[in-house]
């Protein structure tokens, strides 16, 4: 099922992701998407996250889809030309992939091979119009394609980036390159992120609030150091710090925020980080 | 300019396995300007290369050694310790190196790594950097080049990694160039040039030198050369 269709019937749409393992067990990628199947519409399944080589995201999401699970494709332009990623989206059309997220993707520098070729031929924004032209049965060339896909084509967009503007002249392009729908990074304040839905509604594109769960204080902490365009607010460092059952808390705090943005967005996007199990109990304490 | 720096001693040592003798060449050039090729650098490496219990029978500095034609004239009177040598240790960078190479017809070392600028060919007393490719996107960039001020050549705006306006890549030495841009386009109230551009694709053919360039600059230096052996 594409997302696109569960938005235009007006479905509050509900997400997660799996991360593909370093080496070929994919027992536990599959038993975290076999635990989300029931509860989720869909699976983001990770492209080499934070440049880390791994098992393939499209072939990942191939045995996601095989188990009954939807997957979302992730997509980044880090590690192949526009020939290669031309190629990879019409096998997965082929195997049955109906969603894909067109990323930049993170510097080869923050992964293990900080040595390698950071190849970049395409961006984000090209990603998508050279997706969207792929569904319109043309490659990037203008030759035509025997057999076209038709997916739904997602992009990503940072609400809490400082200054904001940069960022919704990219989503803006992005939209107009072909973006269906949008998942953010991480949220944490809902001023900031209702702030940012005032402005980016009008683009008139379904937004997916990006909800990471968090796990300790200290994460939370090398987030606010590390992590572009993720900001964990004073209070919510300390209510993990004292936290009897961190579980619990941060099963707590996650209810709290999409509480506190699900009716300013379309939908949400949970990013376990490692705590995939996790996953059912923030929807149900948040009643989705 | 091209800025070369000495590579270490044990991969130069490493180069230099079953020879006996070698001759050094610097450039009183770019690479004299970088601290590897001009007389004392040359000097200095003598020195080293002796400690490491290897004979050096001769060296030269030459200007420009990126110029062939200058290479063998100021060879010419080295040929008796060239004969003696088993290779030529050239300490500069890699079209010295490349164009002593083509020259002498024996073996050649480089004893430096060449250091990239980011695209600069010419010298500029600046921070600005122009990657030849072709494909200018300055007017909807403020006049910054996205190719050499971001890290990852993005042409449509910028990736979700800066952090405080630093890049990702080496955040304590780079702005983020998609930040710079930013910035220069608001101040020039030009934001909409940016938000109104099409997706830009880069065209990687561009970034060849055309024929006739590639043609022209062969021919000149390859005249250069037949000139100066027909004058000796």
């Amino acid at each position: 099922m594409k997302l696109s269709e569960l938005f235009a019937q007006g479905k509050f749409v509900v997400t997660s992701e799996v991360g593909p393992p370093k080496g070929t067990d994919t027992s536990e990628m599959l038993e975290n998407g076999e635990r989300m199947k029931e509860r989720v519409d869909a699976v983001n399944i990770t492209d080499q996250q934070s440049s880390v080589m791994r098992l393939g995201s499209l072939v990942s999401s191939l045995l996601l889809k095989q188990r009954g699970i939807e997957p979302i494709y992730q997509v980044t332009c880090r590690d192949r030309n526009r020939i290669a990623l031309q190629s990879d989206l019409l096998s997965a059309w082929a195997v049955g992939v109906k969603n894909v997220l067109c990323l930049t993707g993170d510097y080869v520098s923050l992964g293990d091979f900080p040595e390698a070729k950071p190849v970049f031929d395409l961006d984000s924004v090209s990603l998508l119009a050279s997706t969207k032209q792929l569904n319109e049965g043309q490659d990037l060339g203008g030759n035509d394609l025997q057999g076209a896909p038709d997916f739904c084509l997602g992009a990503v967009v940072t609400p809490a980036a400082d200054p904001l503007e940069p960022q919704l002249i990219k989503m803006e392009k992005k939209v107009r390159a072909g973006a269906q729908f949008f998942q953010t990074q991480g949220t944490f304040e809902p001023e900031k992120f209702a702030a940012f839905m005032n402005q980016a509604k009008d683009l008139g594109v379904p937004v997916m609030a990006g909800i990471i769960l968090l796990k300790s204080a200290g994460m939370a902490r090398f987030m606010n150091q590390n992590v572009a365009g993720v900001h964990v607010p004073d209070p919510l460092i300390k209510e993990m710090a004292s936290a009897e059952d961190r579980v619990q808390t941060s099963i707590k705090i996650a209810a709290r925020l999409i509480g506190g943005i699900k009716d300013l967005c379309q939908g949400v996007h949970i990013m376990p980080i490692g705590w995939e199990r996790h996953v059912p109990a923030v929807l149900d304490a948040a009643g989705l | 300019m091209l800025v070369s720096e000495r590579k270490p001693m044990e991969e130069i040592k490493s180069f230099l396995v079953g020879e006996s003798k070698v001759f050094l060449l610097g450039c009183d050039g770019c690479a004299a300007a970088s601290g590897t090729g001009g007389e004392q650098d040359i000097l200095e490496l003598e020195r080293q290369l002796e400690k490491e219990g290897i004979g050096v029978v001769g060296w030269k500095v030459i200007e420009f050694l990126c110029q062939k034609a200058l290479v063998r004239r100021g060879l010419k009177p080295y040929a008796s310790a060239l004969r003696e040598a088993d290779s030529i240790l050239v300490s500069t960078c890699g079209i010295g190196a490349q164009a002593t190479a083509t020259v002498v017809g024996m073996p050649v070392h480089p004893a430096c790594n060449t250091i990239s600028l980011g695209g600069i060919r010419g010298e500029w007393q600046g921070e600005e950097r122009c990657l030849e490719c072709g494909q200018c996107y300055l007017d909807i960039t403020g006049g910054i080049c996205p190719l050499t001020a971001c890290t990852k050549q993005l042409v449509n705006g910028p990736c979700g990694g800066a952090k405080d306006g630093r890049c990702e890549f080496e955040p304590d030495a780079r702005p983020c160039g998609w930040q710079l841009i930013y910035e220069r386009l608001k101040s020039l109230d030009r934001l909409d040039v940016l938000r109104q551009a099409p997706p830009q694709l880069k065209d990687f053919t561009q970034m060849q030198p055309p024929k006739e360039i590639r043609s022209t600059s062969k021919w000149a230096i390859d005249i250069q050369a037949k000139e100066e052996v027909a004058a000796t």
